[in-house]
């Protein structure tokens, strides 16, 4: 009798920490996903601030492309009006892709590839840039790592009933996925 | 992530290994130093404090001894943005505070990584490099070093470079103490089998010390290389960028880097002395062949 009560109480012990073990690595877990959006925010509004200074910097040279400007600015106001990661994200891209362009329309101005202020403007945009995708990275393989933890079986039984659900990856466009080549 | 952190916690324990038998090879040398001047007790204990007091001195400023030795001067964000942007975006990258930024006047092409943690840690590269790499490569070499920060190589690495200074510097020292106070040692006491015995003990320890560190030296840099340039694929997802960085480094005619010198070789990305074949450099080499780096990131 004893043992079967000494028995039962071990089980019951074991099961009640691996409960509280799976709790706090899902805590830690979300913390970092937490940790790692914060960083790609930081990156965005600091790419956010740099925009008006090269729109302005940009106009006087750009007489023409004043459509490109308009929508530099627009991809500007929607990251500051997106509220999930998905939206953050496809308003990221948006930015990314015209400030590319933009770029790649400066080439024609030689005036303009002169400034100095532009020269520093672009090194710190194509710097924040990079950090963007660098803090994307990071941040989708902390998501993957928590939103696999709380599938795999049977931790998908117990992380609905701690509260735990799937965080949003923040995804590249397919433009960029396919823009990676090899060459030598 | 998970195998990171094994790294993490087996490089401090080597750490604190490599201290603790650091202190004992030091006491045994100031023992023998002291017995060939007829006070044991006296050079064991000497020897201990100083190993004590020079263990703690490697881990809290080592890496401003070899940022001194290596003639690395800090940089600001004004006179390298692009240097300065790459090192926070591949430490946004890997998770870990912004390491500060070094760089050598130097035109030969490399770069390490120092420090004992991630608050404390540091990238040097050399103003040739800076000028050679493109963004993707010099973004490949960041993040080899990256990886060694997160790792936590930077911390037993800049201690083995430290200790291995000292340690060839006490056994050269013991090995002029047999050459003149020996000999007065045998009149002063008329020798006997005790003192013969130490003189032989001391004599191995003497020679065999330096070549002990160099094993050390050996042994965790050429597989922290591969370990590190893996990591860096992890971190910048594009292995043609270090790879094409490994092929203009090893294609670099003038690789002397002027301050760098034995203990610290292992630091860098990349050998930094003149370029010298046959097996003997090959065995004894600080760091993978270069070809067998590139080929493996190719592979990948």
């Amino acid at each position: 009798m004893n043992m079967f009560l000494i028995g039962g109480l071990a089980v019951v012990a074991v099961f009640a920490l691996s409960i509280v073990l799976l709790y706090n690595g899902l805590i830690r877990l979300r913390n970092q996903v937490k940790n790692s959006w914060a960083q790609i925010d930081v990156q965005l509004k600091r790419r956010n601030d740099l925009i008006p200074n090269l729109v302005e910097t940009v106009k006087g040279y750009m007489k023409h492309e004043k459509e490109l400007l308009e929508n530099v600015t627009k991809a500007r106001s929607a990251i500051l009006s997106a509220e999930t990661v998905e939206d953050k994200a496809d308003a990221s891209n948006m930015l990314s892709s015209t400030l590319k362009s933009l770029f790649a329309v400066s080439e024609n101005y030689p005036d303009l590839k002169a400034n100095q202020n532009f020269m520093q403007l672009q090194e710190e945009i194509t710097g924040t840039e990079n950090k963007i995708a660098y803090a994307r990275q990071h941040y989708n393989d902390i998501v993957m790592v928590f939103n696999t933890k709380i599938e795999v079986f049977p931790n998908n039984i117990f992380a609905g009933m701690l509260n735990f659900s799937q965080e949003a990856l923040f995804k590249a466009t397919e433009e960029e996925k396919k823009n990676v080549q090899v060459k030598f | 992530m998970r195998i990171m952190f094994d790294e993490v916690r087996s490089n401090k324990l080597k750490s604190w290994v490599l201290m603790f038998f650091f202190i004992i090879l030091i006491g045994i040398l100031g023992a023998l130093i002291g017995a060939v001047y007829d006070s044991l007790i006296i050079g064991l204990s000497l020897a201990v404090a100083f190993g004590l007091i020079y263990s703690m001195t490697s881990l809290y400023s080592g890496d401003r001894m070899i940022l001194k030795m290596s003639g690395a001067r800090p940089v600001t964000k004004q006179e390298f943005p692009y240097l300065f942007h790459t090192i926070e975006g591949l430490a946004i990258s890997a998770g870990i505070p912004c390491p500060k930024a070094y760089v050598i006047d130097d035109s030969a092409l490399n770069a390490f990584a120092t420090g004992r943690d991630f608050e404390h840690a540091s990238i040097t590269v050399t103003t040739g490099l800076l000028k050679t790499m493109n963004r993707q490569e010099l973004e490949g070499v960041v993040a080899h070093e990256m990886s060694h920060i997160k790792n936590y190589d930077i911390r037993f690495m800049m201690l083995v470079t430290v200790m291995i200074g000292i340690v060839t510097l006490l056994s050269d020292f013991l090995l002029r103490s047999f050459l003149w106070g020996g000999g007065r040692h045998r009149r002063s006491s008329g020798g006997g089998s005790v003192g013969i015995v130490l003189i032989v003990l001391g004599l191995m320890l003497a020679i065999l010390s330096p070549f002990i560190g160099k094993m050390i030296q050996l042994a965790i840099s050429r597989k922290r290389e591969y370990m590190a340039d893996a990591n860096a694929v992890v971190l910048t997802r594009y292995p043609p960028g270090l790879a094409s960085a490994l092929k203009k480094i090893a294609g670099d005619p003038d690789p002397l880097v002027d301050k760098a010198n034995k203990a610290s070789a292992h630091l860098f990305i990349s050998t930094p002395f003149r370029k010298k074949t046959g097996i003997m450099s090959k065995l004894f080499s600080t760091h993978p062949p270069i070809e067998d780096r590139i080929n493996r990131l190719e592979e990948m």
